[in-house]
């Protein structure tokens, strides 16, 4: 196998350390050397200006396949994967048929590694059909390999069922992941309840709804001892949950999504659909938090909630719209354009936390003797937003500017993305 | 004035100008054949993909006084039902020749949606619970034809203002035309937020009912969730209906507007909705005289009536 000496970049290895200049070589799909003014084997390529780190890992993306490859399918979603520097995804189970038993989740699993442009890693349902009414089959999922379990699109509102879930999984050492939306309060919303949803005449979801479902799981938690993970926290009333929880010493941790890092809900006042997601776009101060909860550590990652729609479902009215946006090909440059983040910060956030969350064992890390998943990134280059390679191009970002560019992705030792293009893998099918 | 999509923003002259050619529509409605050529050759499209049945008569109505041409679109005969999307089925009537849309839609925002998609003139015939500014524009040329001015007068909106695109299209309207304007409901059918909305709010009734001008009663929507939001319909109609009782309490001189359907019996008994001071049906020809003005203003009619 080829040889590839990436040299002259500011290299993050994840691990605690601070970030130097110098270079990495890759041998035989790992790395093999990482340090300064290496000797150099094979291609060469020139880093210089741009930082060297693990492999964006998402721990929140909506492949849609199986059941809705109108919208995604693995292939086109590992290909926006790789576009945006990640070298893994955890697919959410919200697809149809659920994955809520291990059959499934190994169909994910294959049809990423057929595609083998990026580490698809299935997540399996906590309940039955995403039905919220019994379990689904945790054993087997456990077993296949699942180690996040959510209903992601809907909560696990029956506390009875979530604990014994959580009970269930504590001893698995698996993640309960919780869409926290209570079904109640948000009754019918499809904006943030505010200014905004009251001038435009829309029944609102208010902050509550987030936050007494975090509040009421991490209560849960700390009975239980699962480790929790709160999906895509949008107000500044759940990143103060999340730090009591933190300081209290429970394992829990919590994702924002760059569009609630980027766009407040002003954004919603043209009722383009295109803004329209759940958790909604909340008000200006809770952008602000979410944005210092990150740079902060009590936010742990960004996860991109990547949700494609194909054209036609969003070409309605906004209250006959779907929910969701596209986010995998510019998650880095939002990041890296809007919250003040050092390098090694920068790849915590995007690879190392997320990593470490899904237990992937060959991601998050630069070091000698681990496969080669990595990205190249110029956090001066201008981010690419004229086009998506996903199939559905329901995205916020398209014709925005944003500064940040992944050069290079590398995922087990062969290039996805050289010199920002896709390489599509040699005989395998897509 | 491209389009007519809401009453947010809409500055004094736009609205004198279209209150004054509706006094001339008026006029003309009165007279023995109620029809002028302005809008000979032009197609009015009218789009209610929610049900309605006198915006969609008024509107078309307006639009054959004009002589204008009329596409008239139902859901219940359309292909939406069939899972077309909102967008393809504008453009297939945009294609069939249309000039200007009116759109009605559950949703907020539909129009705009509209203009975007077709590059058309676009008329608000209200979306979901947002606005309706034609109404606005029928009511306040309805005060204005009482009062010869809104200026000053006092205004109270009553009942649930939180799902009303009439209420969200008459604060401003009553507000910029310069009257003072009150919203009154239980807290749960007031909006969760009022900031920056040129109105007060309040939710005793009784102590300010001597206190207006008009009283604008709202139809209580059980559609849109409006009686799960309070105990029962006769607690409602205790506190905010107009009662014989409460109508005789008003000023001597005080009239009653309600943007219709009226429901008798809980927002208003039958003795203030047939008595001479509540507007109703003046309402309802208004609505012509104004719409008439909006088609003429933005399909660029000319004036040969005159």
């Amino acid at each position: 196998m080829s040889e590839i000496t990436f040299q002259n970049a500011l290299i993050v290895t994840g691990a605690d350390e601070a970030p130097r200049v110098g270079d990495v070589v890759v041998a035989d799909g790992h790395i093999v050397a990482v340090g300064e003014n290496l000797d150099v084997r094979g291609d060469v390529v020139d880093c210089s200006g741009s930082w060297l780190g693990p492999g964006f890992v998402d721990v929140h993306t909506h492949l849609r396949e199986p059941g809705q490859e109108w919208k995604e399918d693995i292939a086109t979603g590992s290909r926006a994967a790789a576009k945006g520097g990640y070298t893994a995804v955890v697919a959410m189970p919200n697809t149809d048929p659920a994955i809520d038993a291990g059959h499934l989740a190994r169909f994910v699993a294959d049809r990423g590694r057929q595609v083998g442009l990026v580490e698809v890693v299935p997540a399996g349902c906590i309940t039955a059909g995403r039905r919220g009414e019994k379990l689904a089959h945790l054993d087997e999922l456990c077993g296949a390999g699942v180690r996040i379990f959510t209903d992601d699109g809907d909560t696990v509102a029956d506390a009875g069922l979530l604990r014994r879930a959580m009970d269930y999984l504590a001893e698995r050492d698996a993640v309960v992941a919780q869409h926290c939306v209570d079904p109640g309060l948000a009754a019918g919303g499809q904006v943030h309840e505010g200014e905004v949803s009251s001038r435009l005449g829309m029944t609102g979801v208010p902050s509550e709804a987030e936050e007494i479902v975090i509040a009421r799981d991490i209560a849960l938690a700390r009975l239980t001892g699962v480790r929790y993970h709160a999906q895509h926290v949008s107000t500044a009333g759940a990143v103060a949950l999340v730090a009591a929880a933190k300081a209290e010493g429970l394992p829990v941790t919590a994702e924002v999504t760059p569009h609630h890092l980027f766009f407040d809900h002003t954004y919603v006042e043209d009722t383009d659909p295109l803004y329209k997601m759940m958790p909604p776009l909340r008000a200006p101060s809770d952008v602000a938090a979410v944005r210092e909860g990150l740079r902060s550590g009590t936010i742990d990652m960004v996860a991109t909630d990547h949700a494609p729609h194909a054209d036609h479902e969003k070409d309605h009215a906004w209250e006959e719209a779907p929910f969701g946006v596209t986010g995998l090909e510019w998650a880095a440059a939002v990041v890296n354009t809007i919250v003040d983040l050092q390098p090694a910060d920068f790849f915590r956030v995007m690879a190392v936390a997320p990593a470490r969350l899904a237990g992937l064992a060959t991601q998050g890390r630069v070091e000698p003797g681990r496969p080669a998943n990595l990205v190249v990134f110029d956090p001066q280059g201008p981010c690419e937003t004229t086009g998506t390679v996903s199939r559905s191009a329901n995205s916020p970002y398209l014709g925005r500017a944003l500064t940040g560019a992944v050069v290079h992705t590398m995922y087990q030792g062969r290039f996805t993305i050289r010199s920002g293009a896709l390489v599509e893998p040699v005989g395998v099918g897509g | 004035m491209k389009h007519m999509l809401t009453m947010e923003g809409v500055d004094r002259p736009t609205l004198d100008s279209l209150l004054n050619d509706a006094d001339e529509f008026f006029e003309v409605m009165h007279r023995p054949i109620p029809k002028v050529p302005a809008l000979r050759g032009k197609t009015v499209a009218t789009m209610f993909f929610e049900p309605s049945t006198r915006t969609k008569l008024s509107f078309e109505r307006a639009a054959k006084a004009l002589s204008a041409d009329i596409l008239s679109f139902s859901p219940g005969t359309s292909s939406l039902k069939k899972g077309e999307s909102l967008k393809d089925t504008v453009l297939t009537v945009k294609a069939m020749g249309a000039d200007l849309m009116v759109v009605r839609h559950s949703s907020t925002g539909a129009a705009w949606r509209v203009a975007e998609w077709t590059g058309l003139p676009v008329v608000n015939g209200g979306d979901g619970c947002h606005q309706h500014p034609t109404q606005a524009l029928l009511d306040s040329l309805t005060l204005r034809q009482h009062f010869g001015s809104l200026e000053g007068l006092r205004i109270a909106i009553v009942g649930d203002i939180r799902h009303s695109r009439v209420a969200r299209s008459d604060v401003w309207a009553f507000s910029t035309l310069g009257a003072g304007v009150t919203l009154i409901a239980p807290p749960t059918l007031l909006p969760p937020d009022m900031t920056g909305w040129p109105a007060a709010a309040r939710t005793d009734f009784d102590e300010v009912l001597d206190e207006f001008d008009a009283i604008y009663l709202l139809r209580v929507q059980a559609e849109r969730g409006g009686a799960s939001v309070f105990p029962s319909v006769a607690e409602y109609r205790e506190r905010f209906g107009m009662t014989d009782a409460r109508f005789n309490r008003l000023k001597p001189d005080t009239i009653v507007l309600h943007p219709g359907p009226m429901i008798r019996g809980i927002e208003i008994d039958s003795g203030p909705a047939d008595d001479p001071r509540c507007k109703v049906l003046s309402q309802v020809t208004n609505g012509v005289a104004v719409r008439m003005a909006v088609l003429f203003q933005l399909l660029g009619g000319t004036r040969e009536h005159e």
